[in-house]
């Protein structure tokens, strides 16, 4: 069923939120207001990019295509032999992020509607959000590095933007500043990489670069190593890694949904893309891939800790996302970007879910507290408790999205993050295959607190008895419709989105295996990742199908069901159990908990290394250099011309007997010098 | 018959024109009074009247029409400056120019 | 005349009496408080150097000084200060210490370059001119020997003087003037 396939308006997907923003732009300016525009127009151009993106796929699917297709729409940045085209690329690896992009980014514009109907600044949200997907999409379709780079410090812009949508609290407007500035030694990174790409190819667009990269680039040789290790500084920016992921967690003061789509689902998810794109440059470069996967593997970890602990209920979705960031990493780090991409697109319908259900729990005690003037802590866990009564459907498709985060057969997290953890093992052939050993031991203790932190969620959120107050538990209802349908229908794609992709192995176990085995995800990339596959391959090995402790691949899978159920009805017994006390009743935790809910004290360690000597040097160069040395040689040479000008005024006494003194000197020198 | 050359009064003339013209231009230098001023200024003339006509003896007769000239520019110039002398004494009861430090900053 | 200024000792007498008296009335000039004192003064220098035109053998010049500059220019002098009354109730307007020395100083040496400069011209003033000057005196008279060149040679300049003189008359009735 070979036919050419021709994209379907393509520049529209990434047209359609641009116009939505320019339109909600100008709302927020005349009307801010009125509400009709905004909800009609913010959801809806994303609602019709998905669309088109969908009629793209449609037409894709049918079709063999083994080069993307590039559309150049004009020439933007011709300098010398260098030319870069605004042109977008479309192939399975960039649909499949744009479809996930428009899609989930629809959801959640849908949900927005509900949970921002009340604030203020409403229309500016909705463009600030329309915004986002467009530079979302432009990011994914960009058919070469800097226009890629464009989406990437687009949506950091826009990231900043919606973290600090309430700037009138200077703590919001902190945690923007944070991760604008946090962000920006990443995209050091990233533009340190594409100077170093352009040095050595001459070129920036994916197609040439990514052809010629094997001839250019010796195996494992230094150039590209260093140009893939900047890359990932970038992605450890965008996507939240250790050392730079200190950002989202505070990222969380902006509103939930924001956190959603651009701190969960879609944006932080854009480290992971990128390093898929360039996996024929990574898997050039074994020691940038070792640093990719061990990165991802002791984020997943780190940040699982430090999940543990928290009481903020955003607080744990974001170290929870950071930590799943990470298995995404391990599993481009391991050269397995199917199975990195796949948890992405997965983790975007849970995650998404995760935080949207805690929107309507935050909207729930919000309005609670609200009716009863109450300044209590809307997100904090221990002011909840026993809201399944209150909020049924939430509760259920946040239980949900926990199994699936958790990893639980049959949710989609079970398939794609027992996926990253077999590849994991399955890679740990070639010189450095002891490397791998211990990244799949830390990805699947991470798995296992994973388990836990998130069923401690639920049980404190809505299990045991309701701690929010006697006067505020009667307003305490369930969120509304255009809430609520699209948390069904990311619960829907939370539970089934797994089974795009079951692998060959799963299938020949007894009681999992009904799923239809597919594979389809790995099939659908395979043309955009079949280079990368073969560096691997030629160089480091195949995958082994033994674990390094023995057992093969359904082994381990059913393995890592059974422990992370048990994990979660052990917890989920041990916890019910144990008393909360509200937030203003409750002590500080003590001990290693304590070095835990201080985020291991990550926070002040970079403050006392990092913040203050720049504060140092700054206040240096500010007070030694700028204000002493070079303000005054400004002042001093000021302050002497005033000091000559003083001196020669001295002279200019007015008296006529000094300038007939100066006029005798004068003719005497001439004299003097005609006579002798 | 010349037994002393260097007496010549011609030559010493000279001599006593650079010493008049140096009264004068002490005299400049430490009065105040705007007319005694003039009167130096005066002086000054008549030392450099006395060179040329010293001179005119040694060399031609124009020295002395060159004397001629700079009395008429010295009666021009004691009628002008006399005149303005009147004024600033209109003006500020004084001729004594430390009063008059115009073109001070 | 040649004898008379070279050969007749009374004459360098004479000079050195009126070259005394010149150099005394010039310090009286600058050194009187009185500004009518020193015009007076001023006086005696014009006087002595009048007579000193004479032993130069310059007699138009000499008759010139004492109607022109004695005669007129310091009686307008004199006009201005009676007119302005500064001849008494007068404040000392003349400078003190360090002045002094400096003005000294600085005429003394202003006085000794010219002096060396005047010295320098000794190999022309030994041509002996002067002798050819008495002659041209004697043949054409005083007035005469200086009226030739006047208005020959120095024509244009003569008649320059004229129209600086009258722009330096409507100067001064104009400046003077208290209203125009």
């Amino acid at each position: 069923m070979e036919h050419q396939f021709e994209p379907t308006l393509l520049w529209a997907i990434a047209l359609l939120p641009l116009l939505g923003f320019i339109g909600n732009g100008i709302t927020a300016f005349i009307a801010p207001g009125r509400k009709v525009i905004p909800t009609l127009l913010g959801p809806g151009v994303v609602g019709l990019a998905f669309v088109i993106a969908g009629l793209n796929f449609l037409g894709l699917r049918g079709a063999e295509l083994h080069e993307p297709i590039v559309q150049s729409y004009w020439q933007w940045m011709p300098v010398g032999s260098l030319s870069i085209d605004a042109a977008f690329q479309l192939d399975q690896l960039s649909l499949l992020m744009a479809l996930v992009v428009t899609g989930v980014g629809f959801l959640i514009h849908v949900f927005s509607v509900g949970y921002m109907h009340d604030d203020a600044g409403y229309a500016r949200y909705f463009s600030y959000l329309n915004l986002f997907v467009f530079f979302m999409v432009v990011l994914v379709l960009g058919a070469s590095y800097p226009v890629m780079f464009v989406g990437w410090e687009g949506v950091g812009l826009c990231s900043y933007l919606l973290i600090g949508f309430w700037f009138r609290d200077r703590e919001k407007a902190d945690a923007g500043k944070k991760a604008f500035i946090v962000n920006r030694i990443g995209d050091f990174g990233f533009l340190v990489a594409m100077l170093l790409l352009f040095s050595n190819l001459g070129a920036l667009d994916f197609a040439t670069v990514f052809a010629a990269a094997p001839a250019a680039f010796p195996y494992g040789g230094a150039v590209v190593t260093a140009l893939t290790l900047f890359l990932f500084l970038g992605a450890t920016g965008k996507s939240a890694q250790i050392p730079l992921y200190i950002w989202l967690p505070d990222a969380m003061a902006g509103p939930t949904p924001v956190s959603a789509l651009i701190h969960a689902a879609t944006m932080v998810t854009a480290g992971v893309y990128m390093v898929a794109r360039s996996s024929v440059l990574f898997a050039l470069a074994p020691v940038s891939m070792i640093v990719v996967a061990g990165v991802g593997a002791f984020t997943a970890l780190f940040a699982a800790t430090i999940g543990l602990i928290q009481y903020d209920i955003k607080k744990v979705l974001a170290y929870s996302t950071v930590s799943q960031l990470g298995y995404m990493l391990i599993g481009v780090g391991t050269g397995a970007y199917a199975a990195g991409i796949f948890h992405l697109m997965t983790h975007a319908f849970f995650k998404a879910l995760l935080f949207l259900g805690s929107g309507a729990v935050i909207h729930a005690m919000h309005h609670a507290y609200h009716a009863t003037h109450s300044h209590e802590d809307a997100q904090d866990m221990r002011n909840m408790g026993g809201l399944r009564h209150y909020l049924p459907k939430t509760w259920i498709f946040m239980w949900i999205a926990t199994l699936a985060i958790a990893g639980v057969w049959p949710f989609a997290g079970f398939f794609s993050k027992d996926e990253i953890i077999w590849q994991a093992a399955a890679r740990a052939v070639g010189p450095f295959a002891n490397w791998f050993r211990v990244y799949w031991l830390l990805a699947l203790a991470a798995a296992m607190l994973t388990a836990f932190y998130m069923t401690r969620l639920m049980i404190m959120t809505f299990h045991g008895t309701n701690r929010t107050g006697e006067q505020e538990r009667r307003h305490l209802h369930e969120a509304p419709a255009v809430m609520w349908v699209p948390l069904a229908v990311l619960a829907g794609l939370s539970v089934v989105g797994g089974w795009l992709n079951v692998p060959q192995a799963i299938k020949e176990l007894p009681v999992l295996g009904w799923i239809p085995s597919t594979e389809w995800v790995h099939e659908w990339l395979h043309p955009q990742l079949v280079a990368a596959d073969e560096i691997i391959a030629t160089h480091v090995g195949e995958a082994t199908h033994q674990a390094p402790l023995g057992g093969g691949e359904a082994f381990w899978a059913l393995l890592s069901f059974a422990l992370a159920t048990a994990v979660i009805l052990a917890s989920a017994a041990w916890l019910r159990r144990r008393r909360v006390l509200p937030a203003r009743d409750s002590a500080e935790p003590r001990g290693f908990a304590s070095v835990l809910y201080h985020k291991w004290y990550v926070d002040e360690i970079y403050d006392l290394i990092v913040v203050r000597p720049v504060l140092a040097v700054s206040r240096f160069c500010w007070r030694i250099i700028d204000q002493g040395l070079i303000d005054g040689v400004v002042n001093g040479a000021g302050f002497s011309a005033r000091a000559f000008g003083w001196v020669g005024a001295q002279l200019q006494t007015g008296q006529l007997n000094t300038y007939a003194f100066a006029a005798v000197l004068g003719v005497l020198l001439l004299l003097g010098f005609v006579i002798f | 018959m010349n037994t002393l050359p260097q007496l010549d009064p011609a030559r010493l003339s000279l001599g006593l024109a650079a010493l008049l013209f140096a009264i004068g231009v002490a005299g400049v230098l430490f009065r105040r009074n705007a007319i005694v001023l003039f009167m130096c200024i005066e002086l000054m003339l008549n030392a450099v009247n006395l060179a040329f006509v010293a001179l005119s003896r040694s060399i031609d007769i124009s020295g002395q029409v060159f004397v001629f000239f700079v009395m008429t520019v010295a009666a021009a110039e004691a009628a002008v400056g006399l005149a303005l002398v009147i004024a600033i004494f209109r003006h500020a009861e004084t001729v004594d120019m430390k009063h008059f430090t115009l073109l001070r900053w | 005349m040649n004898d008379l200024v070279t050969n007749f000792p009374l004459a360098q007498l004479l000079w050195w009496l009126f070259a005394a008296l010149a150099v005394g009335g010039a310090l009286g000039t600058i050194t009187r408080r009185n500004p009518v004192a020193s015009l007076l003064f001023l006086v005696l220098t014009f006087f002595s150097l009048a007579a000193i035109y004479v032993l130069l053998g310059a007699h138009f010049i000499a008759a010139v000084q004492v109607i022109v500059y004695a005669g007129a220019i310091l009686v307008l002098f004199l006009f201005v200060i009676m007119l302005l009354n500064l001849g008494h109730d007068y404040a000392s307007d003349l400078r003190g210490g360090l002045w002094i020395v400096a003005a000294f100083g600085a005429a003394g040496l202003i006085g000794f370059a010219i002096w060396r400069a005047f010295r320098t011209t000794n190999a022309v003033l030994e041509t002996g001119a002067g002798v050819h000057l008495d002659a041209q005196v004697d043949t054409l008279n005083a007035v005469g020997a200086i009226a030739q060149p006047l208005f020959q040679r120095f024509l244009v300049p003569f008649e320059l003087t004229s129209i600086l003189l009258l722009i330096a008359i409507i100067g001064a009735v104009l400046l003077a003037k208290r209203r125009v």
